[in-house]
């Protein structure tokens, strides 16, 4: 179990992160959703002990964690935003390296290598180095690495972004399978896309601060479940009901180009920020 | 310990997949300096009693060994934290600050102890100047660690390549030419003489060329590389323990 208590980062001028309150629990994929600049890799660098945190506590299975206590940081998996692999050793180098360093016996490590090169699809690629791999396959051994050394918790931070479309739904996949084995996750994402397929439950963050925090399909319930979109006065505009008849209703009265559709977490966001992610 | 394997392991693939051209690379500067020093401007000239050539062979060692050390640790922990962003990763692993600081300057320092011994070999083909005694050896051991300590230090505070060649021009090269590398520094102006007097290279110089130094000042020579190399090491800690 992770909880963050108060957790605070403030800069010269800007509150990154504000007095963050959060428990993520065992088995769960948490997932922490906003804008660009919201703080969420703040947060994921505090706990990750790169940042050093303004005041606040972390704490995992009842210990608190910070850079130098070193035992306990072997409880996380960290699978950072930007490539922080070694380039010029070989994909399996980069693993065996990880293995030494969190004290895996050779056995054991040699063995758990194997299997994760197996369930990353990257077996054939495994003695190449890192520098000819692409984008999708080195965000892959990232987290190939983040697990060899059996984590309580992962923490994803941005896992497909820069991705293309394909490479993305396979680090879906990838995730999802995580997910069946039962693992606790952390993930940070601005696509809601992403929020809606793979998380148990969501925290909506903005400016530092948790707006919601809830199931994707209740924060979606709690909106409207269903969308009418329409065009008027140069805008799209949305009005959110809470079934199909109500909004079949209101769409009836309007004139011009309208449509009905689910609505999504992307429509939670925009209601609860009065934004569309994407403008941050 | 792990973590000192660790890391010393992973140092050492690098280092094998770029033998030779680490090879290449480090015989390049001192067989010019050789060359252009030794057998050009110096040929026929002496300086206290011994040929040039002879005067200028540990000068150059020590020159190189300290060049070496502290630009492989400095470029190297530079770029891990500005660049590929590897140094976020030793702070997220369950690895001592101090582990990864000595194995990242024991590693630095093998690269300088691999130059020197480049460049002992290459010298000892052509000329019979050079005297290794066990003193010799320890000193340029500790000039090594001493300069890759200053490298990892160095590497931790600045924060931008521009900045990095800086530091190289205000510090490491005129160190290069005015702590007795080429020239006794008893030549300088007295003022200038104390505050070189002070810097660790030219410790490093006197001691590689021993003649004529007594037991109590070869003792201060290895005592004041000794108190660089702690004082930087400790201070990298500090700071390790708490940069972002």
């Amino acid at each position: 179990m992770l909880e963050i208590k108060n957790l605070t980062k403030e800069y010269k001028n800007v509150t990154a992160v504000d007095y963050l309150d959060l428990t993520i629990k065992d088995g769960e994929f948490f997932g922490l959703l906003g804008p660009n600049g919201a703080g969420k890799t703040t947060t994921v660098r505090m706990i990750s002990t790169i940042t050093p945190k303004t005041s606040g506590e972390i704490v995992i299975d009842g210990e608190s964690i910070d850079r130098n206590l070193t035992a306990i940081k072997a409880k996380i998996g960290v699978v950072p935003q930007q490539n922080n692999l070694e380039n010029e050793t070989s994909a399996w180098e980069n693993l065996e390296v990880h293995g030494i360093l969190y004290g895996i016996n050779k056995e054991k490590r040699r063995k758990k290598i194997e299997e994760l090169f197996e369930f990353t699809g990257l077996t054939d690629r495994k003695d190449d180095l890192v520098k000819t791999y692409s984008g999708g396959m080195k965000r892959k051994l990232m987290i190939a690495r983040a697990l060899l050394h059996e984590p309580e918790i992962l923490l994803l931070d941005e896992p497909t972004v820069g991705l293309d479309a394909s490479a993305r739904r396979k680090m879906w996949d990838l995730l999802k399978r995580l997910k069946s084995n039962g693992l606790t996750v952390l993930l940070t994402t601005h696509y809601i896309e992403e929020a809606e397929v793979l998380c148990d439950r969501v925290g909506l963050i903005n400016k530092g601060q948790l707006l919601k925090l809830d199931t994707p399909w209740n924060l979606i319930e709690e909106v409207g479940k269903v969308t009418v979109e329409y065009f008027k006065d140069g805008e799209t505009q949305e009005e959110f009901f809470r079934s199909r008849e109500e909004a079949n209703v209101y769409a009836g009265e309007l004139e011009g180009d309208v449509r009905i559709r689910p609505s999504n977490l992307e429509d939670v966001f925009l209601k609860f920020t009065n934004r569309r992610v994407e403008e941050a | 310990m792990n973590g000192l394997y660790g890391i010393l392991w992973q140092e050492f693939i690098v280092f094998k997949r770029k033998f030779w051209a680490t090879t290449i690379g480090f015989l390049v500067s001192p067989i010019l300096y050789l060359v252009a020093f030794g057998w050009g401007l110096g040929s026929g000239m002496e300086i206290d009693g011994v040929s040039y050539m002879a005067y200028i062979i540990p000068g150059i060692i020590a020159m190189n060994t300290m060049m070496t050390s502290f630009n492989n640790t400095a470029n190297s922990i530079n770029i891990s934290r500005i660049f590929y962003k590897t140094f976020e990763y030793y702070v997220i692993s369950p690895i001592n600050m101090t582990i990864y600081a000595l194995g990242k300057i024991i590693a630095g320092a093998f690269y300088g102890i691999y130059s020197g011994i480049l460049i002992t070999v290459i010298v000892s083909i052509f000329t019979s100047d050079l005297v290794i005694t066990p003193y010799f050896i320890f000193i340029a051991l500790l000039n090594c660690f001493v300069f890759s300590a200053l490298g990892f230090l160095i590497g931790l505070l600045i924060n931008s390549h521009a900045d990095m060649s800086k530091f190289m021009s205000f510090v490491i090269t005129p160190m290069s030419f005015l702590c007795g590398t080429f020239f006794p520094i008893d030549k300088m102006p007295e003022i200038l003489r104390w505050f070189i007097y002070l810097l660790p290279l030219t410790h490093t110089n006197i001691a590689l060329r021993t003649t004529g130094e007594t037991a109590g000042n070869m003792m201060l020579h290895a005592a004041v590389l000794m108190l660089y190399l702690i004082v930087i090491f400790i201070v990298s800690i500090r700071l390790c323990k708490k940069v972002e």
